[in-house]
């Protein structure tokens, strides 16, 4: 694989303008919306605080909207990128293996039959929901005797979001009052959330975060093919658990703040060996920096494709991910 | 080879297994029996004869009319709508030699699930009060399946339609398609939202006879036309290879039979909305009865797949009673368990 920056100095390199990047559309975040903001208003917001109506904005939405845009965007990708090197599978994502759906179902459930209604509880439960689907779609993917293909667990993952998704419109369809609580949610946003959600599941998104580089290594050998890496003495299985593990850490913790969001996880991690190369240790840190590149760029594109209006920001994503997805889908399952 | 007595016409020629003609006379009884049961049922009870008189005109006044104008209208629509898609389902899995292929697979219910929220948001004023008649709408949906369908056929284009890459693409353009249905219903008026998701979620609720009627001969022309081609089918699943050696034009048929599996699964689309699964289960079931042989496999395809509708719209109907569930929901109860099943049986092929 041909990587465009091959040399230790530029891939270091790469990560600083990738954070400098982050920084300035964290900063643009906070700018730019149906709420025009300056630049320098945005800045007195911090420095003098007098309560107005643009200051309240900034401290009490564009700037947590911009640091969940970050999180979020990182955690998808990461989680994305361990997906992929575990299944073996280029277009494995939270999204497509059906880990969104069963997050949307579990919410819907509770909204329907329990009245739950708060964002801080849709939070937990979309945290169980996604953590029940991956568990649910490995297990399937793996089922049989030559073990976790590519093919089956793109179709065990594409058969549990259609039940998922048949079973949460039907349940909408019954209660009418849930549909309008929960559709934006449903949709993929961040918009109004606030940082105590954030905070609440940060625990497991830094896990995640500071796992992933950790086990990356290890990941590394695992890519080479299971024989490999059992000959190379590695206890597969267990790198497969623990990567398993912090995927529901990271795919979980993002869809609870953000509701589904679809195709970071697919796109990025392919963006980020495209730069970095196939080193897992690497690509793990370039993803996260592209994943939240990607989001807040989405997050601030959609804030004027349907002014007045806010477009979810997960709409946008879907858009730009799938001409990706196909360009991969007709790439490498050629030989399936 | 005294199994099988062969059918032949000019340009129709197929084998019929005698044993599958007496299930498909089983199978008619049964959807007839069904039928007439799903009739029956409701908040009005009424006896198999009962309905019987009542479709002939000897029944009571109220047992007329609400056969007539409500009960039988959407029975009807689900004997063609599963009908149509389960055909539709057989015709995609013989063609890409997959079994895991199907309209809703494959985006295409999804395309005509965008098409319709679409026509319902765009032509709807500021009073929400739409703009057009409504009985565009099936042209609408019809046209975003076809379009879909056109969509996942071309993207998968790559020196030939390989089967596994048209799967792929299918569950890709199905992501973007659901999106932008969410970002219209969005932007819509809560209601429409509402109404759109009981029609994405696949509904015969609230089908006139205008409605049976107009799908009705669009149905019955494509399966016509598909017998026509069902040999072809035939060769098709022999491979790409045998097939050419067999003188096929693989990509002409395979074209003719997009057409025919989108315009069926596109009609059954537009007035009952995506009910899923149903053309990933019945052509199974078919299979599991009479084989593989095309020339049967469609009636019987058809026949288990207005079963299926029909049953899920029955149990809709009455198990939260007077709150109805759409059909669609239980097809997708069903249908996704038994699609990892399929998923797993197929694991060392």
């Amino acid at each position: 694989m041909t990587n465009k920056l091959n040399s230790l100095k530029r891939k270091w390199a790469g990560i600083v303008v990738g954070l400098v990047i982050v920084l300035l559309l964290m900063a643009a975040s906070v700018v730019y919306g149906l709420t025009s903001i300056t630049w320098t208003t945005a800045w007195q917001s911090f420095t003098q605080f007098n309560g107005s109506n643009e200051h309240i904005i900034i401290i009490e939405n564009r700037v947590p909207r911009a640091f969940v845009g970050s999180a979020v965007g990182a955690s998808l990708a990461v989680a994305g990128a361990l997906m992929q090197a575990i299944t073996r599978n280029p277009l494995a994502s939270p999204s497509i293996l059906g880990v969104n759906a069963g997050a949307s179902f579990v919410i819907v459930v509770a909204v329907t039959f329990f009245s739950v209604s708060s964002l801080a509880a849709f939070s937990w439960l979309a945290f169980l929901g996604a953590a029940v689907a991956s568990i649910v779609v490995y297990m399937l993917g793996s089922l049989g005797r030559e073990g976790l293909t590519p093919m089956k667990l793109t179709l065990a993952g594409a058969a549990i979001a259609a039940m998922f998704s048949s079973l949460t419109q039907g349940m909408l369809v019954l209660n009418e009052k849930a549909l309008e609580e929960v559709l934006f949610w449903l949709a993929g946003s961040i918009e109004g959330r606030s940082l105590d959600m954030l905070l609440s599941v940060s625990p497991y998104i830094g896990i995640g975060l500071i796992g992933a580089i950790l086990i990356s290594s290890k990941i590394n050998t695992l890519v080479m093919g299971e024989d490999v890496a059992k000959g190379l003495g590695q206890r597969t299985l267990l790198v497969k658990l623990g990567a398993a593990l912090l995927i529901v850490f990271l795919a979980g913790g993002s869809v609870a703040v953000a509701g589904p969001i679809g195709f970071i996880g697919i796109v990025v991690p392919h963006v980020a060996r495209y730069f970095a190369g196939p080193d897992y240790r690497w690509v793990i840190p370039y993803s996260a920096i592209l994943g939240a590149i990607l989001l807040l760029s989405a997050d601030i594109a959609a804030r004027y494709v349907i002014t007045p209006l806010e477009a979810p920001v997960g709409v946008l994503t879907a858009v730009i991910g799938t001409p990706f997805f196909i360009y991969i889908a007709r790439r490498e399952f050629k030989q399936l | 080879m005294t199994k099988y007595t062969s059918f032949r016409m000019r340009a129709i020629s197929f084998l019929i297994d005698r044993r599958a003609v007496l299930i498909i006379a089983g199978l008619i009884g049964a959807v007839i029996l069904t039928a007439l049961i799903s009739v029956g049922v409701g908040e009005i009870f009424m006896t198999p004869d009962a309905v019987v008189k009542a479709l002939f005109g000897y029944g009571t006044e109220m047992n007329e009319l609400v056969v007539k104008q409500f009960r039988f209208p959407r029975i009807a629509m689900s004997v063609l709508a599963g009908a149509a898609l389960a055909v539709s389902g057989a015709i995609l899995q013989g063609m890409i030699r997959n079994p895991l292929a199907s309209p809703d697979i494959l985006g295409i219910t999804w395309g005509g699930a965008l098409a319709t929220i679409g026509f319902l948001t765009i032509f709807s004023d500021k009073a929400n009060a739409l703009t057009v008649s409504i009985q565009w709408m099936p042209l609408a949906s019809f046209i975003g399946a076809i379009v879909a369908g056109f969509l996942v056929f071309v993207l998968s284009w790559k020196n030939g339609i390989s089967p596994i890459r048209l799967v792929l693409i299918g569950i890709g353009l199905t992501a973007v398609l659901q999106a932008l249905t969410t970002l219209l219903m969005i932007i819509g008026p809560i209601y429409r939202a509402s109404e759109a998701n009981i029609w994405i979620t696949g509904s015969v609720h609230g089908t006139n006879g205008k409605d049976v009627l107009t799908l009705l001969p669009w149905v019955v022309v494509l399966l016509v036309l598909l017998m026509v081609y069902s040999r072809r089918v035939s060769l098709q699943e022999l491979g790409d290879d045998v097939a050419k050696g067999a003188g096929a034009l693989l990509l002409r048929d395979r074209i003719v039979l997009l057409l025919i599996s989108t315009g069926l699964a596109g009609g059954a689309v537009a007035f009952a909305g995506g009910v899923g699964f149903v053309g990933l289960m019945a052509p199974h079931i078919a299979r599991k009865l009479v084989g593989s042989s095309f020339g049967v496999l469609v009636p019987v395809s058809a026949l288990v797949g207005s079963m299926l509708v029909m049953i899920a719209d029955l149990i809709g109907r009455t198990l939260f009673s007077p709150l109805e569930v759409p059909a669609g929901v239980f097809t997708a109860a069903i249908g996704a368990p038994y699609f990892i099943y399929l998923l797993y049986r197929s694991r060392n092929k």
